[in-house]
């Protein structure tokens, strides 16, 4: 059946069973490939995606749940190019070593910073704990959220970009 | 009759001197004395035996779970409890001489523990069982005094409380005690096992069960005479642990040791919410013990002893799953995008030996609230491994968690559907947003 859904700004039709995982149909119907499968169970977090602004694991979304409400993806975020804040700070700090967590990562970082651009040390461990780095790079990863609130601290202070 | 003003004076004087007389009981009631500050005793001082036998003992009590913050030091208190009166901080129970009970003697210690009163002479908050710890023998209170005294110490001060105006003030609690607190040493009973018996005392003493799984009234007391008929905790249902417990007829005594020692058993579900955490603790407990408790709980619930469980054979495997998806067809699909790579009967869930959704007594529970708990929060591994199932809150809105899980009773139980669950699945997502 034809399911649409609103991606990055965008709306879309697409040809899916509504239990369709939100994955599938971003990765295949869409090639919105940021979003990694991992577990499949919700469990490990490389399929971080937002809808309606809160991080969900895609892998157990099924995109029949979705009428109406907005999903986005890492590739919603910045570019290549010009990459955003906290993609920024995760390159900055080398946060990633295989990177295959790393799409999971900046999303459910980008989640809470966009409710709360100064977390403490604490509000950020409990936040990112659903999502697994198996290369072990946590600390460079809290390391990068942290650069990123660092960041948009600052730029709030001088009305900067961002 | 006239009132004269040698009537008044009377009246005046009478009234003043009731007054005096009262203000001097509850000051006798209210006052404690401060016990004598004593330099920290040497780890080596204590009996090494004695501190293994206080670690057990402290395990039982899961003096841990409170007494430390998220990723805190161990014992040093400072965890956030959330009451209905406004919210404590635990206090350091680190060998700490400032900010621990470092400089407290065991007589200090064994008061605060069966009193609730401080080092110091002040009232300590009911958030601290002391009305079970009154229970508890001496000899056991000298081993946890023991094992407490031979931690490493931390320096960390609790954050002040945060509770509702006027019950900072700490006399009060003299009074909240004079209705709740009954002192009583533990009686052990002659026509029961010995088995039966260490199980009472670890279960209304140490490791009281009752300070979730009793209603509490107004004041915050555990109820009289409603012991073990079910409670509440932090936004989670906490069953009745008697015959009105809905799936009394499936537990008995194997089946609850199982479900305390792992957090999961087969037949059952996966300790949810704060039990959790008692599970994760009670794994690290001997098995003689939390056979006892298991066996004293049995009881409970089968108090004529008939505890073999038939009904669970029975109940175990049901799936309507064409009834169910004629009633909820948006649901059937959605439980099969999000929930059957777990929760399916074929699927590796419980291949592996963990228990059906036809078996999970929160699906077949009167009140929803620990079923939409489930979905809203998931099941977090209490240590390092353990059950785990991840939070949907974010992922399905009111609407579709009610159908889920409308779906999910239809399809995996025989119980009648849930009223209002729509209204309910709300009510608890705001509550948990407090």
């Amino acid at each position: 059946m034809t399911i649409s859904i609103s991606v990055n700004g965008e709306g879309h039709e697409v040809e899916a069973d509504p239990d369709t995982p939100l994955l599938y149909v971003l990765r295949d119907d869409l090639e919105l490939n940021g979003a990694k499968y991992g577990c499949g169970l919700g469990q490990c977090g490389a399929c971080t995606v937002h809808v309606d602004g809160m991080p969900v694991f895609s892998c157990l979304t099924p995109v029949g749940l979705l009428e109406g409400r907005k999903v986005r993806t890492i590739e919603g975020l910045g570019t290549a190019e010009k990459p955003n804040v906290v993609q920024k700070a995760f390159q900055d700090e080398q946060a990633a070593q295989c990177g295959y967590c790393i799409a999971g990562m900046i999303m459910r970082a980008q989640a809470l910073l966009d409710r709360n651009p100064s977390p403490t040390e604490e509000q950020i461990r409990v936040h990112m704990q659903p999502n697994l780095c198996r290369c072990g790079t946590h600390a460079r990863i809290l390391r990068a959220v942290h650069r990123a609130s660092l960041e948009l601290s600052l730029a709030s202070v001088t009305g900067g970009a961002q | 009759m006239k009132l004269s003003k040698r009537h008044l004076a009377i009246g005046a004087a009478f009234v003043s001197a009731m007054i005096v007389t009262g203000i001097g009981i509850a000051a006798w009631i209210v006052y404690e004395p401060a016990l004598p500050e004593i330099a920290r005793p040497s780890p080596s001082s204590f009996d090494r035996g004695l501190v293994a036998k206080g670690e057990q003992l402290a395990t039982v009590g899961d003096c841990i779970v409170c007494h430390t913050a998220p990723n805190g030091a161990p014992f040093a208190g400072a965890r956030a409890l959330p009451t209905p009166f406004g919210t404590l901080f635990s206090n350091n129970i680190t060998p700490d001489e400032k900010t621990g009970i470092g400089a407290w003697s065991l007589a200090a210690f064994s008061r605060a523990m069966r009193q609730g009163v401080g080092r110091d002479g002040s009232h300590l908050y009911p958030a601290l069982p002391y009305e079970h710890f009154t229970h508890v023998s001496d000899d056991d209170l000298k081993a946890i005094y023991a094992f407490l005294m031979t931690r490493q110490p931390v320096s960390q001060q609790a954050p002040e409380n945060q509770l509702l105006p006027g019950l900072g003030f700490r006399p009060l609690l003299a009074g909240w005690k004079l209705l709740f607190l009954r002192q009583t040493a533990f009686e052990p009973q002659a026509n029961e096992s010995a088995e039966w018996n260490r199980g009472k005392y670890l279960v209304d003493g140490l490791a009281h069960c009752g300070g979730c799984h009793t209603p509490r009234n107004l004041g915050g007391g555990e109820e009289k005479g409603r012991e073990f008929a079910g409670g509440v905790a932090e936004g989670w249902n906490a069953p009745a642990l008697d015959t009105t417990n809905p799936s009394a007829a499936t537990w008995n005594a194997d089946s609850l040791f199982a479900y305390l020692k792992t957090g999961s058993n087969r037949e059952h579900s996966a300790a949810g919410g704060p039990m959790g955490p008692v599970a994760e603790g009670l794994s690290r407990l001997n098995d003689a013990d939390v056979r006892a408790i298991a066996v004293y709980v049995a009881s409970r619930m089968h108090p004529s002893r008939d505890g073999a469980p038939a009904a669970v054979a029975a109940e175990a495997g049901i799936d309507n799953r064409s009834a169910a998806a004629a009633a909820h067809p948006e649901a059937d699909l959605l439980f099969e995008g999000a929930c059957s790579g777990c929760h399916a009967p074929s699927a590796p869930m419980n291949v592996n030996g963990r228990p059906l959704l036809s078996s999970t007594s929160d699906l077949k529970a009167d009140d929803p609230r620990n079923a939409v708990q489930t979905l809203l929060r998931g099941i977090e591994p209490p240590g390092e491994k353990g059950p785990y199932m991840p939070s949907f809150s974010n992922t399905v809105t009111d609407r579709q968690l009610a159908e889920l899980l409308a779906y999910a009773r239809a399809r995996f139980t025989n119980k009648p559907a849930w009223p209002d669950l729509e209204a309910a699945v709300g009510d608890i997502r705001k509550e948990n947003a407090e």
